[in-house]
This record gives C-alpha cells, sequence and structure tokens, in this order.
C-alpha cells in the first residue's frame, strides 16, 4: 500500500517553507522602509512569526523525509534510490545528502538556525539583515519545491517526495500502478563511512555562514551604516572560516581513508569551488580586522564580503547545473535546476554590485598612503596574494562554463581543463602559498606593534635565525633537495617561528588575542605536511622479487606492486609482510573475521559461525550462532612485523559492488608519527573466474589416520551420520554422512566438513568442502564399511592471493595537526569577537 | 607613483600570467581523426575525447575487454561525429563505467592505438534510470 499521507504532508511542508520565507522576507521589508515605529514593530512581529513557520516546515520537511527513510518506504522515490533495507540506522542520515534535494534541504536547515539566532540577538540590524535571509531561504526552498506552473509549464524545484512511479518510467507501473520494489536500491558503499555522516553537515554550515557577513554587509549599504556592519559581522566570518575550513579538510581526511588516489586533496572541481570561496572568506577577515584598527580596507571588506557570498553561489551552480559533467569525477548529476540555479547566482550578484555602485562614493574611504612599515601595508600584501590564489584556482576551474557561454552565443569552444590537474595546480599554488607564509610570518609582527626599520631588524633577528637553523636541521635530516621544496620548508619553518614569538608574548599579555597567532602557526604546519606527504610520498611495495607479476600489465604495475601469497612473507620496506587471509566484517560488533570460519546462507547478508570466533582475544560468537554482516565488503589481512615484533596489522579493504560494475578498493592505513604507511589493494583474486585444480588424488584412510594434502598435514577426525542437508529433511532409507577433516596450515588449523549421501538407494551425491586459504578441495568419495576406511578425493590449486601497493606519507601528521590548530586559532579568534560583539 | 599603483600594477600583471598560462595549459576537446593527427605531426600533449560506449540495439555495452586480472581494460569508444576507436586504459575499470552516458578520455594516440591517461564518467540522471533493478 502507498503510504500518500507522509509524502503529502512533506510537500505541504516544503511548499509552506518556500511561501513563509516570502511573506518574511516582504514583512521585514516593510519593517525597513516604514517610518512609523508603531506599524514597524507590527511589521517585524508578522515577519518573526512567518520566519519562525518557516523554520517549524523546514523541521517538518526533515523529519517527513526521514520518516519515509526510516520506515522504508520504497514507492518514494528518494527512500528507493538512496536507501536499502539493510542500510543501519546511522547511515540513513547519509541518504539526505546523497541526493541533490536533501543536500539542499540541510543548508536551508542550518541557515533558518543561523536566522533564528540573527533575530534574537541583533535587534538593531534584524529588518534589513532578515530580508536578505529569508530572501535566500525564498531561493533556497525553490529549489526542492517540486511543482509544475500549469501555464508556462515550468517545472520549479525537485521535490525529494515524489513517488518512484513518477520518477521513473518503468513498464511495470503500466501494469500494475501501486507496485512498491521491496527493496531500495541502497546508498553507494563509499559513503557508508563516518566521515560522510558529519563532512556533508561540517560544509552546508559553513556553507549557511558565509551568509551572515553578507547579509550585514549589504543591510549596511543600505541603511548608510557602512562601517558598522562590520563589528557584528566579523565573529560571525571567523566561525565561517573555522567550520568552512573544518568541512573542506573531513572531505580530504575521509579521501585519504576511503579512496585510493594516495592522497586527500585532487585539485576536483567540485573541490576548488569550496576552496576559492575559503581562500576569500580568509582573505575578508584580514581586511575587516584591520578596518576595526585602522579605519582602512573598507571598501576593500565589502568588496571580499560579497565576493564570498557570490562564490559560494557560483560554486554551488557549477556543481550542481551539470555544466561540470565532462570535467569532474563527482559533481551532482543534473536535476535540471540549471536555469533556477542560475536565477539565483544572478540576482544576488547583480542586486549586491548595483546596491555597492549606487553607495560607493559615499563609502568613506581613507586616502593616505600606507606606509611600508604599517601594518595595513603587510595585511594588504596578504590579502592579494590569497585573492590571487583563489584567483588562479577558478580561472581553470571555470573553462566549461566559458565553453557555454561561447556556445549560447553560437560559438564552439574546445577548451579542456588541463590534463593533469594536480600537477597544474600545484606549481602555482605552492609559491602562493610561500608568499603567504613569508607575509603573515612578518606581518605579524606589525600587528601588536607600531615598530621602525631599526626595531623591525631588532624584532626579526632572533626568529629569522632560528628559523634558518630548524631549516638545516629538517632539510639535512629528512634530506629535502628540490627547490620549490626547500622554499617552501623555509617559509613554513618562519611562519611558525615567528609566530611563536608573537604567541608567546600575547599569551602573557591576554590569552584570548592568541587565535591569530595560532592559526599562522597551524598554516605553517600544514604547508610543511603536505609539501613531505605530497612531494615525498613514495611507494614502498616494490616488486623485489626479480619477476613479473603478469607479462600483460605496464613496468610500472609491475615496479610498483607486490604480489603476496597468503601465508607467504615477503620483505617490504624493512617489514616482513604477509597476507594472512580475507576477512568479513560483522554489522553489529566491531572486528574482523575469517571467511572460513562462516558458513554462507541463502541470504548474502546472514552467516553462521563455523566455530567460537575470536578477534583480539575476545569471543565475538559462539559456534553456530547466525549474524549479519556487509557481503560487500572483504578485508585482506596483512601483517607487518619486524623480526618477531607484529608492528601493524593492516586490513585494506575490497568493495564489490555489482551495480556500480566494478570493485572499489580502499586503504588501510598504519598511522605513526613520522610517516603513514598507506597500502591499498591494486588486485583482488578474481573469484569468479574458473579456477583451475589440480587432479583429482584418492586416498584411502581411517578415522584417526593422517594423510597429505596440498602438502599439509590432515587428519580425518569423525564422520557423522546427518538427518537434514541445508535444511532438507532425508527420508529413512536415505543415507547421508559428512567426514569432519582438520587441516593444519601455517597458522590455524582448518576444517573441511564433504558430504556424501545416497538418495532413494542408487543416487549418489557428494558435496565437496573447499579450504580457501589453503587452496584444497576435499571431496568424501567413497565409505568401505569392511575396512572402516573412507576414500578421499583431494584437489590443490594455486594459493590465495592479493595484489597489494603501499606508500609512504611523511609527516602527514604535521597536515591534521596543522589544520586542528588552524581551527582552534579560529575558534578563539571568533569567541572573541562574539564577546565584544 | 604611490605604492599602491606598484601594487596594482604587479596584481594585474600576475593576474595576466595566470590567465596566459592556463590559456596555455588547458588541454582540448577534440576528436579521434583530430587527435591522430595530433600524434602523427609530433604533437604529444593530453587531449580530452567525448564519447560514448559502443552498445548493441539492447543497450549492452560491448567491445569492452577486461585484463585476466582486471587490472587494465579496453573497450570501444564512439565520438562525437561517429568514428570507433578501441581505447585502452591501464588501470582497472572504474566503478560506474558501464552505466555511464558519456565518457571523457584524456590521453593520446600511441600508434594506432589511443591510451587514456584518465577517464572521466557522466553518469546517467537518477531521472533516466533505466527501470526499477532492486528488490523486485
Amino acid at each position: 500500500m502507498i503510504h500518500y499521507f507522509i509524502g503529502d504532508l512533506g510537500h505541504l511542508f516544503v511548499i509552506v517553507s518556500f511561501v513563509t520565507s516570502l511573506v518574511a522576507a516582504f514583512a521585514y521589508w516593510k519593517a525597513k522602509t516604514i517610518t512609523s515605529v508603531e506599524s514597524k514593530q507590527a511589521w517585524i512581529n508578522n515577519a518573526r512569526l512567518a520566519f519562525y513557520v518557516h523554520t517549524i516546515a523546514v523541521i517538518g520537511v526533515f523529519v517527513a523525509l526521514f520518516y519515509i527513510i526510516y520506515n522504508h518506504y520504497f514507492e518514494y522515490h528518494y527512500a528507493y534510490s538512496h536507501s536499502s533495507r539493510h542500510l543501519p540506522a546511522h547511515y540513513m542520515v547519509s541518504c539526505f545528502w546523497e541526493g541533490q534535494e536533501g543536500s539542499f534541504l540541510l543548508w536551508i536547515f542550518w541557515q533558518a538556525l543561523i536566522g533564528i539566532v540573527i533575530i534574537h540577538t541583533q535587534k538593531e540590524w534584524e529588518a534589513p539583515v532578515m530580508v536578505v535571509f529569508a530572501l535566500v531561504q525564498a531561493f533556497l526552498a525553490s529549489m526542492i519545491l517540486g511543482i509544475v506552473i500549469p501555464v508556462a509549464d515550468l517545472k520549479l524545484g525537485s521535490s525529494p517526495f515524489i513517488l518512484l512511479r513518477d520518477a521513473l518510467d518503468d513498464p511495470i507501473f503500466k501494469i500494475q500502478p501501486d507496485f512498491i520494489p521491496a527493496d531500495g536500491s541502497g546508498l553507494n558503499p563509499l559513503l557508508q563511512n563516518y566521515w560522510m555522516v558529519i563532512h556533508p553537515p561540517t560544509l552546508f554550515l559553513g556553507f549557511a555562514l558565509t551568509i551572515v557577513p553578507f547579509a550585514f554587509c549589504i543591510a549596511g549599504l543600505w541603511e548608510k551604516k557602512y562601517s558598522e556592519w562590520i563589528k557584528p559581522a566579523l565573529p560571525w566570518t571567523l566561525l565561517g572560516g573555522a567550520i568552512l575550513g573544518l568541512g573542506i579538510l573531513m572531505g580530504g581526511y575521509w579521501a585519504y581513508e576511503t579512496l585510493n588516489f594516495g592522497g586527500y586533496w585532487n585539485w576536483d572541481p567540485v573541490e576548488n569551488a569550496v576552496y576559492v570561496p575559503w581562500l576569500v572568506l580568509i582573505a575578508s577577515i584580514h581586511t575587516m580586522i584591520v578596518y576595526k584598527n585602522s579605519q582602512a580596507a573598507l571598501k576593500t571588506s565589502i568588496i571580499l564580503v560579497i565576493s564570498v557570498f557570490i562564490l559560494i553561489l557560483y560554486s554551488t551552480f557549477l556543481t550542481r547545473s551539470g555544466i561540470l559533467g565532462d570535467s569532474s569525477v563527482h559533481s551532482f548529476t543534473d536535476l535540471g535546476l540549471s536555469g533556477q540555479l542560475l536565477i539565483y547566482l544572478l540576482f544576488f550578484t547583480v542586486a549586491a554590485i548595483i546596491l555597492a555602485v549606487v553607495r560607493w562614493k559615499e563609502i568613506p574611504s581613507t586616502e593616505k598612503e600606507v606606509s611600508t612599515y604599517s601594518r595595513e601595508f603587510w595585511i594588504f600584501l596578504g590579502v592579494t596574494t590569497l585573492c590571487l590564489m583563489g584567483f588562479q584556482v577558478i580561472i581553470p576551474t571555470s573553462i566549461p562554463v566559458y565553453n557555454s557561454i561561447v556556445g549560447l552565443f553560437g560559438g564552439t569552444s574546445n577548451l579542456a581543463p588541463p590534463a593533469d590537474q594536480i600537477a597544474f595546480y600545484s606549481k602555482f599554488q605552492l609559491w602562493f602559498g610561500v608568499a603567504v607564509a613569508f607575509l603573515s610570518g612578518t606581518g605579524q609582527f606589525f600587528w601588536y606593534k607600531r615598530i621602525d626599520k631599526t626595531k623591525l631588524k631588532k624584532e626579526l633577528l632572533t626568529p629569522v635565525l632560528i628559523s634558518l637553523i630548524v631549516f638545516a636541521l629538517i632539510i639535512s635530516i629528512a634530506g629535502v633537495n628540490e627547490p620549490s621544496y626547500l622554499v617552501l620548508t623555509l617559509a613554513g619553518v618562519y611562519i611558525i617561528i615567528s609566530n611563536l614569538k608573537v604567541l608567546r608574548s600575547v599569551i602573557k599579555v591576554n590569552p584570548s588575542l592568541s587565535g591569530g597567532a595560532l592559526s599562522h602557526i597551524g598554516i605553517g604546519l600544514a604547508l610543511i605536511g603536505i609539501m613531505f606527504s605530497a612531494g615525498y610520498s613514495n611507494v614502498v611495495s616494490l616488486n623485489n622479487t626479480g619477476m613479473l607479476i603478469s607479462t600483460e600489465l605496464s613496468t610500472e604495475f609491475n615496479r610498483d606492486n607486490l604480489l603476496l601469497f597468503i601465508n607467504e612473507p615477503r620483505t617490504m620496506a624493512g617489514y616482513d609482510i604477509e597476507f594472512l587471509g580475507e576477512r568479513i566484517e560483522p554489522k553489529d560488533k566491531w572486528g574482523y573475521i575469517k571467511k572460513s570460519d562462516v558458513l554462507l546462507t541463502p541470504d548474502p547478508y546472514t552467516v553462521v559461525a563455523k566455530r567460537d570466533i575470536i578477534f583480539k582475544d575476545k569471543k565475538l560468537y559462539a559456534e553456530k550462532d547466525t549474524f549479519e554482516i556487509y557481503p560487500e565488503n572483504t578485508y585482506y589481512e596483512i601483517e607487518l612485523r619486524k623480526g618477531d615484533n607484529v608492528e601493524a596489522v593492516l586490513f585494506p579493504r575490497v568493495q564489490i559492488n555489482e551495480a556500480m560494475g566494478g570493485f572499489v578498493a580502499s586503504p588501510d592505513i598504519s598511522r605513526g608519527p613520522a610517516r603513514d604507511l598507506y597500502t591499498h589493494v591494486s588486485a583482488p583474486m578474481n573469484r569468479e573466474a574458473e579456477v583451475e585444480w589440480s587432479e583429482m588424488e584418492e586416498v584411502k584412510v581411517k578415522i584417526g589416520e593422517q594423510f597429505f594434502v596440498n602438502d599439509y598435514v590432515a587428519v580425518l577426525e569423525e564422520v557423522n551420520r546427518l538427518d537434514e542437508i541445508q535444511g532438507i529433511t532425508l527420508r529413512a532409507e536415505d543415507v547421508a554422512v559428512q567426514a569432519k577433516i582438520s587441516v593444519i596450515g601455517e597458522r590455524d588449523t582448518y576444517y573441511a566438513d564433504p558430504i556424501f549421501l545416497i538418495k532413494d538407494k542408487a543416487q549418489v551425491g557428494r558435496i565437496s568442502s573447499e579450504i580457501n586459504d589453503l587452496g584444497v578441495k576435499i571431496t568424501l568419495l567413497n565409505i568401505h564399511p569392511e575396512t572402516n576406511e573412507f576414500s578421499l578425493g583431494l584437489n590443490g590449486r594455486q594459493k590465495d592471493w592479493v595484489i597489494i601497493k603501499a606508500m609512504e606519507k611523511p609527516f602527514i601528521n604535521l597536515l591534521w595537526l596543522g589544520t586542528g590548530i588552524l581551527m582552534v586559532g579560529f575558534t578563539i579568534a571568533a569567541v572573541r569577537r562574539f564577546k565584544t560583539a | 607613483m604611490k605604492k599602491s599603483h606598484i601594487l596594482a600594477i604587479v596584481v594585474i600583471a600576475v593576474a595576466i600570467g595566470i590567465i596566459v598560462s592556463t590559456a596555455g595549459d588547458a588541454s582540448t576537446y577534440v576528436n579521434f581523426n583530430q587527435a591522430y593527427e595530433m600524434a602523427a605531426t609530433g604533437n604529444t600533449t593530453s587531449i580530452h575525447v567525448v564519447g560514448h560506449l559502443k552498445k548493441d540495439p539492447s543497450g549492452h555495452v560491448i567491445g569492452l575487454k577486461n585484463a585476466p586480472d582486471n587490472l587494465s581494460f579496453s573497450f570501444v569508444l564512439v565520438d562525437d561525429n561517429g568514428k570507433e576507436q578501441s581505447v585502452f586504459y591501464n588501470e582497472p575499470m572504474p566503478p560506474d563505467f558501464t552505466r555511464s552516458e558519456n565518457v571523457v578520455v584524456i590521453g593520446g594516440y600511441q600508434g594506432d592505438n589511443f591510451v587514456a591517461n584518465k577517464i572521466l564518467l557522466k553518469c546517467p540522471s537518477k531521472y533516466q534510470e533505466e527501470g526499477v533493478t532492486a528488490g523486485i
């Protein structure tokens, strides 16, 4: 039965949220423009009511959509295409942002909450600021509106509440309109990761926070309070910088942990589209602080704050309109919203520019020339560098846009983004990074003191000297030799050392002022971490056997990958490395379980324990327990030893996903202070291909007798009569016996349990038993009651193997540490500004 | 000359430099014939070719050859002019490959073979899913 009510309710909430945002915008507009105090208050009250109803409706949309997903109402397209019955509840929230509609919803939700905070904290600014808020909310809500305007035949937005039969054109709906699929097509398994639960909400909170400085700036221009808006806007901007940065970082960390390209940043257009606004946001923070301290750079601040918001809209347009389709690996699919997104982008761009131009002459500015020894000068240089840094990224990222524009005027442009994006962007961004580090390292000295030439020399002497010493130590110990990396290292060290000096003096005076120095130290650490982990990442899984893995593969592959046979140690990077077998992951408990320890059942998600399952001295399941697993994931247990010491056990993963037509390998990372060892499977064994078994060898054994199979010692332990086989009860005249054979492997004892069956007195059936880890198959061929012997058929095959690639990522932890410190710095600064705002 | 003017000139110079270098490093979208000519004239820069997978009338991808170990594969790409070309890719087949609507290959000709260094996929919009596939 189709559950119409919840979908209709959800859709109603969407419409209510759209309408109320328009009402709120109008009422706030009235409140702003009307002069009479009494009617002003009345309009404000109306507007607030509308905004509250709007927020409640947004929450209602959330709840309705979650209800549909949680209850597996697969008659709804959103649940069908993003969820499935086997999806654990904590990943159900991820279904929200796998689709475009859900991620819009998330953005609307955060913005509504921030709006409520603004209403309660900024009485003086409420009306004009909230006009901007409510308008943005209206545009966003229109994206998920999903209504068709009858006369114009115009589709407005894409609702998350459409039914599957309306979304898909499947013949089954013609025959059976009420058809409901039994299961959904599921959440992309790559997104079933805890980082994907928290990365999108964080990123969208960052997106949502950029509206605050924009709204204050517009309100300031509108109300002709040209400079007053900076004070309330600054703490929000700092918070936005922290959250947006954190969101970007989480995405990078997810990529590092889950994808196998070996890095955290790929210069993909989707990544660039959020990186650029973040850079400009950081630039705007600096100019706003300059303005607060010295009344300069007001116009620049206004331009930058407006740019940040427009860049956020532009990035939304890029990633969601489908325009990047040919150039990005992971942009959203086109929902046919390009036109709406373009109007959204153009509306705010044009409105903000017109307002700024109209007011431009009235904005106060200082005409006095800045001194080289002033803080403004150095910050200005830094801000310019940040903007150019963003400019360098946005220009090539926008190539598909130029092609579309040329196409619009009837021309054809065949410009494509640079073929090697990583090399292309890195060669520029590296030098911008160097410039930023030197400028902010030096600029900090002007920050707290007015100094002249001689004083500057005195102040700079110690940090420069210490930097040079530390730099010399680093390069001699770590062996940095590439010229550009040398400069980057020096720049990184310099910004850290000089800011440590500043930090020391600031902490004595007032610890709450330490945000700036901390942030800059974080940047320095991150730069050094990036330099080492990206510049000196090296492949350690070098094929040292002197044999090619396969002649059909490239020389590069043969050189950089290691073929590991099960239980046969090899050496790698000073370790003995050994592949111990394939593992699976239970759903409800943490641990890795040997594939050979479970029996499969007809349902791929459930297995039965063959014996007590113990992981790391903890008993997970008892023999014959039935439990659930993730069937698409296989983990490859790989042990790294030095001498007899186990240094690390890695579980790189391979995800087989039929629907996606391939396998996805995820690394496992052995973390260390000086380097990460990053290992992923580059080729798993293909079990579906024909297995070549050796010719069958026949042995006759008694119970308790030893024999050899594929060079392993085996014992026929016992033979038991069965009453049922795989759930089928046998009749009295049928005979079925099951042998229990133990095979002693290198590390473990395995059990084979072949079955011999005589049905209807004549039909003989044999079910062989295979031990994957040992490459052994045993068949119970015959029973000889006269001699108490049993005939066993033995087959062997090539042992299980896996091909892995391992890389060392030196000092990558400096990057995570650095970005962590950067966030702490931002937070300290934001807290201080919130207190004084 | 004021310092701000010098700064402005430097900024403009850098900006122009960025644009020029982008234009210089930008690759181009071409078809297979153009790519072949480029390679024949000794131009070895990587180029982009957009096309779709060759399919039989019932919509199955044809011409797909997987290496025995699944470590590399080749496929037939039909460019916008309808020219068919076998493309070799020295990486495992990407997820979603057979479902993609459009395939962009980045690479160049080596002799008569097109060797891709990178493949980008454009997967069909959710609204063009080919019927209900899961859970029937």
